[in-house]
Protein backbone atom coordinates (compact mmCIF):
# COMPACT_ATOMS: atom_id res chain seq x y z
CA UNK A 1 0.00 0.00 0.00
CA UNK A 2 2.67 2.44 1.06
CA UNK A 3 5.35 1.58 -1.80
CA UNK A 4 1.62 2.30 -4.27
CA UNK A 5 0.93 5.68 -2.93
CA UNK A 6 4.86 6.55 -3.18
CA UNK A 7 4.27 5.09 -6.96
CA UNK A 8 1.59 7.41 -7.65
CA UNK A 9 3.32 10.44 -6.48
CA UNK A 10 6.30 9.56 -8.20
CA UNK A 11 3.80 9.17 -11.27
CA UNK A 12 2.22 12.59 -11.07
CA UNK A 13 5.37 14.56 -9.89
CA UNK A 14 7.00 13.03 -13.26
CA UNK A 15 3.98 14.20 -14.83
CA UNK A 16 4.24 17.73 -14.20
CA UNK A 17 8.36 17.49 -14.60
CA UNK A 18 6.86 16.91 -18.14
CA UNK A 19 4.68 19.27 -18.80
CA UNK A 20 7.51 21.78 -17.41
CA UNK A 21 9.89 20.59 -19.46
CA UNK A 22 7.64 20.57 -22.84
CA UNK A 23 6.65 24.14 -21.43
CA UNK A 24 9.61 25.88 -20.78
CA UNK A 25 12.57 23.74 -23.19
CA UNK A 26 11.27 26.35 -26.57
CA UNK A 27 12.44 29.18 -24.29
CA UNK A 28 15.96 27.76 -23.49
CA UNK A 29 16.68 26.04 -26.96
CA UNK A 30 19.82 27.74 -27.71
CA UNK A 31 19.93 26.51 -31.27
CA UNK A 32 16.26 26.98 -32.68
CA UNK A 33 15.57 28.57 -35.80
CA UNK A 34 15.51 32.20 -34.30
CA UNK A 35 19.10 31.63 -33.05
CA UNK A 36 20.53 29.86 -36.15
CA UNK A 37 19.07 33.15 -38.22
CA UNK A 38 20.60 35.17 -35.55
CA UNK A 39 24.00 33.60 -36.18
CA UNK A 40 23.79 35.32 -39.71
CA UNK A 41 21.38 38.31 -39.94
CA UNK A 42 21.86 41.73 -38.28
CA UNK A 43 18.87 43.39 -37.00
CA UNK A 44 16.03 44.95 -39.11
CA UNK A 45 18.12 44.47 -42.63
CA UNK A 46 17.28 42.06 -44.96
CA UNK A 47 19.89 39.08 -45.57
CA UNK A 48 19.88 35.95 -48.16
CA UNK A 49 20.22 32.77 -46.52
CA UNK A 50 22.54 30.47 -47.96
CA UNK A 51 21.03 27.70 -50.19
CA UNK A 52 21.01 24.22 -48.44
CA UNK A 53 23.31 21.87 -49.38
CA UNK A 54 23.63 18.12 -47.82
CA UNK A 55 26.93 19.24 -46.35
CA UNK A 56 25.25 22.63 -44.60
CA UNK A 57 22.34 24.17 -43.89
CA UNK A 58 21.19 26.98 -41.51
CA UNK A 59 18.26 25.39 -40.37
CA UNK A 60 17.07 21.50 -40.87
CA UNK A 61 14.15 20.64 -43.72
CA UNK A 62 14.93 23.54 -45.70
CA UNK A 63 13.15 23.49 -48.89
CA UNK A 64 15.97 23.60 -51.77
CA UNK A 65 13.90 24.76 -54.47
CA UNK A 66 13.39 28.39 -53.00
CA UNK A 67 15.64 31.51 -52.66
CA UNK A 68 15.41 32.35 -49.16
CA UNK A 69 16.29 35.75 -47.59
CA UNK A 70 15.32 37.19 -44.17
CA UNK A 71 14.14 40.13 -42.03
CA UNK A 72 15.32 39.57 -37.93
CA UNK A 73 13.42 42.19 -36.93
CA UNK A 74 13.42 44.75 -33.04
CA UNK A 75 10.39 46.89 -33.07
CA UNK A 76 11.64 47.94 -29.22
CA UNK A 77 12.57 51.13 -31.35
CA UNK A 78 9.67 51.62 -33.60
CA UNK A 79 7.70 49.90 -36.41
CA UNK A 80 8.82 48.48 -39.47
CA UNK A 81 8.02 48.94 -43.11
CA UNK A 82 8.84 45.88 -45.23
CA UNK A 83 8.45 45.06 -48.94
CA UNK A 84 9.42 42.81 -51.42
CA UNK A 85 8.77 42.81 -55.19
CA UNK A 86 6.83 39.29 -56.36
CA UNK A 87 9.22 37.11 -58.44
CA UNK A 88 7.96 35.18 -61.82
CA UNK A 89 7.13 32.20 -59.83
CA UNK A 90 6.08 32.36 -56.36
CA UNK A 91 6.79 34.85 -53.82
CA UNK A 92 6.02 34.31 -50.03
CA UNK A 93 6.41 36.33 -46.89
CA UNK A 94 6.18 34.51 -43.60
CA UNK A 95 6.09 36.16 -39.90
CA UNK A 96 7.66 33.83 -36.74
CA UNK A 97 7.24 35.17 -33.21
CA UNK A 98 10.73 35.19 -31.20
CA UNK A 99 9.79 31.52 -30.55
CA UNK A 100 9.17 30.11 -33.90
CA UNK A 101 5.58 30.75 -33.90
CA UNK A 102 4.39 31.17 -37.65
CA UNK A 103 1.55 34.02 -37.04
CA UNK A 104 1.13 35.71 -40.84
CA UNK A 105 1.92 34.21 -43.85
CA UNK A 106 0.90 35.88 -47.05
CA UNK A 107 1.96 35.03 -50.92
CA UNK A 108 1.92 37.19 -53.51
CA UNK A 109 -1.44 36.38 -55.26
CA UNK A 110 -3.27 36.94 -51.87
CA UNK A 111 -1.36 40.65 -51.94
CA UNK A 112 -2.71 40.58 -55.26
CA UNK A 113 -0.03 43.38 -56.74
CA UNK A 114 3.84 43.82 -58.22
CA UNK A 115 4.70 44.48 -54.62
CA UNK A 116 3.72 42.38 -51.16
CA UNK A 117 4.17 45.84 -49.01
CA UNK A 118 3.33 46.08 -45.68
CA UNK A 119 3.92 47.89 -41.64
CA UNK A 120 5.05 45.34 -39.37
CA UNK A 121 4.21 46.90 -35.31
CA UNK A 122 3.16 45.42 -31.79
CA UNK A 123 -0.13 45.88 -30.63
CA UNK A 124 1.16 49.01 -28.68
CA UNK A 125 2.28 50.67 -31.40
CA UNK A 126 -1.13 50.04 -33.70
CA UNK A 127 -3.19 51.38 -30.55
CA UNK A 128 -0.95 54.58 -30.98
CA UNK A 129 -1.78 55.01 -34.61
CA UNK A 130 -3.58 58.37 -35.19
CA UNK A 131 -6.85 57.53 -35.82
CA UNK A 132 -7.88 60.83 -38.16
CA UNK A 133 -5.79 59.90 -41.01
CA UNK A 134 -6.65 57.83 -43.95
CA UNK A 135 -4.48 55.03 -43.00
CA UNK A 136 -6.64 52.64 -42.85
CA UNK A 137 -7.08 53.04 -46.34
CA UNK A 138 -7.70 49.20 -47.93
CA UNK A 139 -4.05 49.58 -49.12
CA UNK A 140 -2.38 49.77 -46.41
CA UNK A 141 -1.56 46.59 -44.93
CA UNK A 142 -0.62 46.35 -41.24
CA UNK A 143 0.71 43.38 -39.74
CA UNK A 144 0.30 42.87 -35.46
CA UNK A 145 3.66 41.25 -34.27
CA UNK A 146 3.04 39.06 -30.99
CA UNK A 147 6.27 39.84 -29.50
CA UNK A 148 9.19 42.46 -30.02
CA UNK A 149 11.19 40.44 -32.01
CA UNK A 150 10.96 37.77 -34.52
CA UNK A 151 11.68 36.73 -38.17
CA UNK A 152 10.43 37.88 -41.56
CA UNK A 153 10.89 35.03 -43.98
CA UNK A 154 11.15 35.80 -47.38
CA UNK A 155 10.76 32.95 -50.12
CA UNK A 156 10.92 32.94 -54.21
CA UNK A 157 10.08 29.76 -55.80
CA UNK A 158 12.58 28.78 -58.76
CA UNK A 159 10.68 25.42 -60.29
CA UNK A 160 12.92 25.16 -63.30
CA UNK A 161 16.63 25.70 -63.31
CA UNK A 162 16.82 29.55 -64.92
CA UNK A 163 14.53 30.72 -63.05
CA UNK A 164 16.88 31.38 -60.30
CA UNK A 165 17.99 34.71 -61.16
CA UNK A 166 14.43 36.47 -61.01
CA UNK A 167 14.38 34.93 -57.62
CA UNK A 168 16.98 36.19 -56.29
CA UNK A 169 16.60 39.16 -58.15
CA UNK A 170 12.92 39.96 -56.19
CA UNK A 171 14.63 38.31 -52.67
CA UNK A 172 17.54 41.31 -53.49
CA UNK A 173 14.90 44.26 -53.79
CA UNK A 174 12.84 43.07 -50.59
CA UNK A 175 13.81 45.99 -47.75
CA UNK A 176 12.74 46.01 -44.17
CA UNK A 177 13.80 49.38 -41.99
CA UNK A 178 12.69 51.00 -39.29
CA UNK A 179 10.06 53.51 -39.92
CA UNK B 1 11.82 12.22 -6.44
CA UNK B 2 14.81 10.48 -8.52
CA UNK B 3 12.32 7.88 -10.43
CA UNK B 4 9.65 11.24 -10.57
CA UNK B 5 12.18 13.33 -12.38
CA UNK B 6 12.86 10.14 -14.67
CA UNK B 7 9.80 10.12 -15.50
CA UNK B 8 9.49 13.72 -16.26
CA UNK B 9 12.09 13.99 -18.23
CA UNK B 10 12.12 10.35 -19.77
CA UNK B 11 8.75 11.32 -21.13
CA UNK B 12 9.52 14.44 -22.64
CA UNK B 13 12.55 13.04 -24.24
CA UNK B 14 10.53 10.19 -25.78
CA UNK B 15 7.87 12.73 -26.92
CA UNK B 16 10.24 15.27 -28.26
CA UNK B 17 12.47 12.74 -30.32
CA UNK B 18 9.84 10.39 -31.16
CA UNK B 19 7.61 12.99 -33.00
CA UNK B 20 4.96 12.87 -31.35
CA UNK B 21 2.78 16.08 -31.92
CA UNK B 22 -1.18 16.07 -32.01
CA UNK B 23 -3.47 17.24 -34.76
CA UNK B 24 -1.87 15.35 -38.08
CA UNK B 25 -3.54 15.03 -40.49
CA UNK B 26 -2.88 11.04 -42.13
CA UNK B 27 -3.03 10.26 -45.87
CA UNK B 28 -1.92 6.96 -47.21
CA UNK B 29 1.68 7.22 -46.16
CA UNK B 30 2.09 10.74 -45.51
CA UNK B 31 1.19 12.86 -42.44
CA UNK B 32 1.12 16.63 -42.11
CA UNK B 33 0.35 18.80 -39.41
CA UNK B 34 -1.28 21.91 -40.43
CA UNK B 35 -1.76 23.44 -37.55
CA UNK B 36 1.91 23.76 -36.70
CA UNK B 37 2.03 26.49 -39.02
CA UNK B 38 -0.49 28.64 -37.07
CA UNK B 39 -0.21 30.60 -33.75
CA UNK B 40 -2.39 27.58 -32.36
CA UNK B 41 0.88 25.03 -32.92
CA UNK B 42 0.77 22.47 -30.08
CA UNK B 43 3.16 22.54 -27.07
CA UNK B 44 4.87 19.26 -27.85
CA UNK B 45 5.42 20.56 -31.66
CA UNK B 46 6.94 23.83 -30.50
CA UNK B 47 9.30 21.95 -28.31
CA UNK B 48 10.05 19.40 -30.75
CA UNK B 49 10.72 22.30 -33.65
CA UNK B 50 12.98 24.46 -31.03
CA UNK B 51 14.86 20.81 -30.35
CA UNK B 52 15.27 20.84 -34.20
CA UNK B 53 15.74 23.96 -35.53
CA UNK B 54 13.34 23.94 -37.84
CA UNK B 55 10.93 26.75 -38.69
CA UNK B 56 7.32 25.46 -39.55
CA UNK B 57 5.62 26.35 -43.11
CA UNK B 58 3.07 29.42 -41.97
CA UNK B 59 -0.54 28.18 -42.97
CA UNK B 60 -0.92 31.44 -45.28
CA UNK B 61 2.19 29.80 -47.64
CA UNK B 62 1.85 26.08 -47.65
CA UNK B 63 1.13 22.99 -45.77
CA UNK B 64 4.13 20.44 -45.80
CA UNK B 65 3.55 16.03 -45.76
CA UNK B 66 5.94 13.98 -44.50
CA UNK B 67 6.55 10.29 -44.96
CA UNK B 68 9.18 7.64 -43.44
CA UNK B 69 7.12 4.84 -44.49
CA UNK B 70 5.67 3.33 -47.70
CA UNK B 71 1.88 2.69 -47.89
CA UNK B 72 3.04 -1.22 -46.60
CA UNK B 73 4.71 0.46 -43.30
CA UNK B 74 8.34 -0.35 -44.18
CA UNK B 75 10.67 2.37 -43.49
CA UNK B 76 11.83 3.96 -46.63
CA UNK B 77 15.39 2.86 -47.20
CA UNK B 78 17.62 4.13 -49.70
CA UNK B 79 19.02 1.02 -51.37
CA UNK B 80 15.48 -0.07 -52.53
CA UNK B 81 13.51 1.23 -55.17
CA UNK B 82 10.38 3.68 -54.79
CA UNK B 83 7.63 4.24 -57.12
CA UNK B 84 5.59 7.45 -55.73
CA UNK B 85 2.53 7.48 -58.55
CA UNK B 86 -0.46 9.65 -58.53
CA UNK B 87 -1.45 12.96 -58.23
CA UNK B 88 -0.97 15.59 -56.13
CA UNK B 89 -4.08 17.60 -53.65
CA UNK B 90 -4.96 21.46 -55.51
CA UNK B 91 -2.04 23.65 -55.34
CA UNK B 92 -0.25 26.90 -57.27
CA UNK B 93 3.07 24.72 -56.82
CA UNK B 94 4.54 22.00 -55.34
CA UNK B 95 8.29 20.28 -54.30
CA UNK B 96 9.06 16.95 -52.97
CA UNK B 97 12.57 16.65 -51.47
CA UNK B 98 14.52 13.43 -49.82
CA UNK B 99 16.14 14.25 -46.76
CA UNK B 100 18.04 12.23 -43.94
CA UNK B 101 16.05 11.60 -40.65
CA UNK B 102 17.69 14.29 -39.31
CA UNK B 103 16.42 17.05 -42.08
CA UNK B 104 19.64 17.52 -43.97
CA UNK B 105 19.77 17.06 -48.00
CA UNK B 106 21.34 13.62 -49.24
CA UNK B 107 24.39 14.12 -51.02
CA UNK B 108 24.01 12.34 -54.81
CA UNK B 109 25.88 12.37 -58.42
CA UNK B 110 23.20 14.60 -59.66
CA UNK B 111 23.27 17.49 -56.93
CA UNK B 112 19.74 16.77 -57.32
CA UNK B 113 17.56 16.50 -54.01
CA UNK B 114 14.12 17.20 -55.11
CA UNK B 115 11.58 17.84 -57.43
CA UNK B 116 9.16 20.82 -58.39
CA UNK B 117 5.63 20.34 -59.90
CA UNK B 118 7.10 21.97 -62.96
CA UNK B 119 10.30 19.65 -63.36
CA UNK B 120 7.97 16.30 -63.38
CA UNK B 121 7.45 14.57 -66.85
CA UNK B 122 3.29 13.77 -66.70
CA UNK B 123 1.41 11.20 -68.19
CA UNK B 124 -1.41 12.75 -70.13
CA UNK B 125 -3.87 12.36 -67.96
CA UNK B 126 -1.81 14.46 -65.88
CA UNK B 127 -0.25 11.81 -63.34
CA UNK B 128 3.50 11.06 -62.56
CA UNK B 129 5.61 8.54 -61.91
CA UNK B 130 8.49 9.38 -59.56
CA UNK B 131 11.10 6.72 -58.94
CA UNK B 132 13.35 6.94 -55.59
CA UNK B 133 16.24 5.03 -55.84
CA UNK B 134 20.00 4.60 -56.23
CA UNK B 135 20.54 3.72 -59.53
CA UNK B 136 19.63 6.10 -63.01
CA UNK B 137 16.54 5.46 -64.14
CA UNK B 138 14.85 7.45 -67.11
CA UNK B 139 12.13 9.30 -66.67
CA UNK B 140 11.67 11.15 -63.25
CA UNK B 141 14.27 9.80 -60.96
CA UNK B 142 15.44 11.31 -57.67
CA UNK B 143 18.44 9.31 -56.60
CA UNK B 144 18.92 8.62 -52.76
CA UNK B 145 22.57 8.07 -52.33
CA UNK B 146 22.21 4.65 -51.11
CA UNK B 147 21.06 6.09 -47.32
CA UNK B 148 19.62 3.50 -45.17
CA UNK B 149 16.99 5.83 -44.13
CA UNK B 150 15.66 8.65 -45.41
CA UNK B 151 12.02 11.03 -45.19
CA UNK B 152 10.19 12.49 -47.77
CA UNK B 153 8.62 16.17 -47.91
CA UNK B 154 6.13 16.74 -50.29
CA UNK B 155 5.37 20.29 -49.24
CA UNK B 156 2.09 22.59 -51.15
CA UNK B 157 2.20 26.17 -51.92
CA UNK B 158 -0.28 28.57 -52.59
CA UNK B 159 -3.27 25.83 -51.87
CA UNK B 160 -7.02 25.00 -50.38
CA UNK B 161 -5.41 22.07 -48.02
CA UNK B 162 -4.66 23.34 -44.84
CA UNK B 163 -6.19 22.97 -40.99
CA UNK B 164 -9.87 22.41 -42.22
CA UNK B 165 -8.46 19.07 -43.90
CA UNK B 166 -9.96 15.82 -42.73
CA UNK B 167 -9.50 13.28 -45.72
CA UNK B 168 -8.35 12.02 -48.66
CA UNK B 169 -10.73 12.71 -50.66
CA UNK B 170 -10.37 16.37 -50.19
CA UNK B 171 -6.25 15.62 -50.68
CA UNK B 172 -5.56 13.19 -53.07
CA UNK B 173 -1.79 12.50 -52.02
CA UNK B 174 0.54 10.13 -54.16
CA UNK B 175 1.37 6.21 -53.19
CA UNK B 176 4.22 5.59 -52.66
CA UNK B 177 5.46 1.71 -53.24
CA UNK B 178 8.36 -0.36 -52.71
CA UNK B 179 9.96 -2.32 -55.53
CA UNK B 180 13.40 -3.94 -55.86
CA UNK B 181 15.83 -4.02 -53.75
CA UNK B 182 19.87 -3.44 -54.19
Amino acid sequence: MRLALWLLGALLLGGIVHLATVLVLPTLASQDAYARVSAIAPVNAVIAVPPPTPEKAVMPFMDPAFAMSVCRYDLSRGALKFSVPISQAYTSVSFYTRSDVAYYAINDRAAGRRVIELDLMTAAQRADLPENEEITAADRLIVTSPTNTGLIVIRALVPEEGWLASARGALAAAQCRLQ
Amino acid sequence: MGVAAAIGLGTTWIALTRGIAYGGVTIGAWTAWPKNGTPGIDPYAKAMMARTGELPVGSGDGVAFYAREDDAGQGLDGRCDVLVSGITPQARFWTLTLYDPQGRLVANSMQRQGFTSQQIIRKSDGSFDIVIGPRARPGNWLPTGGVEKYVLVLRLYDTPIGVATRTGREAPMPAISKRACQ
